[in-house]
């Protein structure tokens, strides 16, 4: 009763309130009836809406790149030599690239991601562990342009290094972090309290309650989290054109020289209109969004079935 | 400095010969947590020491100017005006674009859709977010600008006369364009978030609706629309800081006018995010260099701004509901 009378008193519009609920006492009118069917039209258009852009990008992109790829060329050689004029080489320098500079990124970021994310569930309490809660929301909402400025004025303008892989991995790393830890989170709070009790009563150690029961407990969930963070980054462009120029070679050295990587390789040919670099774009953006979809996919399934 | 404040009652209860261990892992996670906070420390230092004397050799007004010129360190002239304009117009019309969608969206999949597709339909929309922003960034500038264009003149045609829609010398990368690439971008997120508290209506309210002879769209507007406003303005706010600091897609699209300015959509320009990596190649001496970062902290702040709004819209609710 009482969800009723603060719905009426809440809900309906100042000035229509009299009407609107007069109407509901009576079976539904003509009127109602119609504007019920328009609701739903405009709901399944949204819907139909939302959809154009997905299929109309991987169109888009399958239609222009799916060439390159299928050559073995595509995933054996380098851009070395290769001139703007020129059809062939391959992505496998950007390739490495992308894959070496997300997985520093990963090693940097998943145990300061989780073990803060433990922090929060396990151990925080009162003003310490909403300051880190804040700082993690603040970290989300960096824009990765301004990751990337950091890690310059850290890595450039102060300790005079050079554009080199690591120093887009550290950029990647503000941004991976913060995802981290608001996955992992999510999932230690969803492993029941019961389980640490029965574990505590057992007599075992916090430590190895949360080491033993919880992550377990929680792995699927927490894995899938890190990979759909790792798709995240590896499609990001800004830190790349700030602190990782593109290269036609392969490179394997995170510590010196330019490295390739997928965005920045069809950063490289985006202003050519000639053939050959177009499709070597549309090829590039064709095995970015390849790489970053099954990362994701994998993420999703390992949520769907990973549960145990 | 974190550590002391917790109390620890657990590791009481463990008896003395494991309190090494206990500590050690407590330890790990109190210094990550303090990593996590240094980070965020390093980034307002770094960007604020290294914008600073950029900022007091600046004679030009930072806020108030559209100058950018920064080639000549002893006489640096840059300002903001602009590139605030055109960020925020531009995120702002994604917002406005991609809100209705997302509602929509969200309501079909909570609501409409049935039980058994819901979930690999939501799945289809969250891949949306998980295509690379470059790649949106292409299929805009190279696809989608044809099929933008008469719509454009068709505005022009009828809106021509507000400032807003004037026609202008740029013909291909408009503000407008990048707006609705923008949109498509900030679809998924804004939907996700929609989607949850739609979902967290109360099956009281929905049932007392109905009961009441509602129909769904009537159950929809008196029931679930009121309970999710606050969740929806946040989502649609976390969507806006997103497009705000968006840099690769924004930089293709957007055609760069040198020195012109007019308040039209239909004109070009520059944002912080795509001022910054179109001079990606050129930092060469610190005083250019702290310009762009001046640039980029008033984006941190911006963008810091309009998240906090939309975690304290969402703190409040839950203060409400619980």
């Amino acid at each position: 009763m009482s969800a009723v009378t603060s719905l009426s008193e809440s809900a309906v519009p100042a000035g229509s309130g009299e009407s609107a609920l007069g109407d509901l006492s009576s079976p539904a009118s003509a009127s109602r009836r119609a504007k019920d069917r328009t609701a739903t039209i405009a709901m399944h258009s949204a819907f139909v809406l939302a959809l154009v852009p997905l299929v109309w990008i991987l169109w888009t992109v399958i239609s222009h790149g799916y060439r390159m790829l299928l050559t073995s060329q595509w995933w054996m050689n380098s851009q070395r030599g290769v001139t703007v004029r020129d059809f062939g080489g391959g992505a496998y320098h950007a390739i490495i690239g992308t894959l070496l500079q997300a997985g520093v990124t990963a090693v940097i970021s998943v145990p300061i991601g989780i073990l803060t994310a433990i922090y929060l569930v396990e151990y925080g309490r009162g003003v310490a562990a909403r300051a880190v809660s804040f700082m993690v929301d603040v970290l989300t909402g960096i824009p990765s342009i301004v990751a990337a400025l950091t890690i310059y004025a850290l890595w450039i303008s102060t300790f005079g290094l050079s554009r080199v892989g690591f120093a887009v991995s550290l950029a990647l790393v503000l941004l991976m972090v913060p995802t981290i830890v608001r996955s992992t989170e999510e999932m230690l709070k969803l492993v029941p309290n019961e389980l640490r009790e029965a574990s505590y009563a057992l007599g075992v150690p916090k430590w190895k309650t949360i080491m033993r029961i919880v992550l377990p407990t929680a792995f699927s969930g927490i894995l899938t989290g890190v990979l759909l963070g790792l798709a995240r980054v590896m499609g990001e462009t800004a830190p790349l054109l700030i602190l990782g120029p593109y290269t036609k070679s392969i490179n394997f050295d995170l510590f010196s020289g330019n490295m390739a990587s997928l965005p920045t390789m069809i950063n490289q040919d985006r202003t050519e209109f000639l053939d050959a670099a177009v499709q070597r774009t549309w090829g590039a953006a064709l095995t970015l969004i390849l790489v970053v979809m099954l990362l994701n996919l994998a993420g999703r399934l390992i949520a769907r079935f990973g549960k145990v | 400095m974190v550590t002391t404040t917790s109390p620890q009652p657990d590791v009481a209860l463990t008896g003395g010969r494991r309190r090494g261990p206990d500590r050690l892992f407590r330890g790990l996670a109190v210094s990550a947590s303090g990593i996590v906070v240094a980070l965020v420390v390093i980034v307002g230092a770094f960007l604020v020491t290294k914008a600073a004397p950029s900022l007091a050799a600046d004679t030009a007004s930072f806020l108030g100017s559209r100058e950018w010129n920064v080639s000549d360190p002893t006489h640096l002239r840059f300002g903001i005006a602009q590139l605030l304009w055109v960020t925020v117009i531009s995120s702002i019309l994604a917002m406005a674009l991609a809100v209705p969608v997302a509602i929509g969206v969200a309501l079909y999949l909570t609501h409409y859709a049935p039980a058994r597709v819901a979930k690999p339909f939501a799945y289809l929309v969250d891949l949306l977010a998980a295509v690379p922003s470059i790649v949106f960034g292409l299929w805009g500038a190279r696809v989608l600008m044809a099929y933008v264009q008469p719509l454009q003149d068709f505005l022009k045609g009828i809106l021509g006369w507000l400032p807003l829609f004037a026609p202008t010398s740029v013909q291909a990368g408009t503000i407008f364009l990048a707006s609705i690439v923008l949109a498509i971008m900030i679809l998924p997120i804004i939907t996700a978030l929609s989607r949850e508290v739609f979902r967290q209506t109360p099956n009281e309210h929905k049932e007392a609706a109905l009961a009441l002879g509602a129909t769904r769209w009537e159950m929809i507007r008196i029931a679930v629309l009121p309970f999710g406003r606050p969740g929806v303005i946040s989502a649609a706010m976390l969507g806006l800081g997103r497009a705000l600091g968006e840099t690769i897609a924004v930089t293709i699209i957007l055609s760069t006018t040198s020195g012109a300015f007019s308040w039209s959509l239909f004109f070009g320009g520059e944002t912080f995010a795509s001022k910054i990596a179109n001079a990606a190649s050129e930092f060469d001496a610190p005083s250019k260099t702290g310009a762009y970062i001046a640039a980029g902290l008033v984006l941190f702040l911006l963008t810091f701004a309009v998240n906090a709004i939309a975690r304290i819209i969402i703190e409040r609710r839950k203060a409400f509901t619980e």
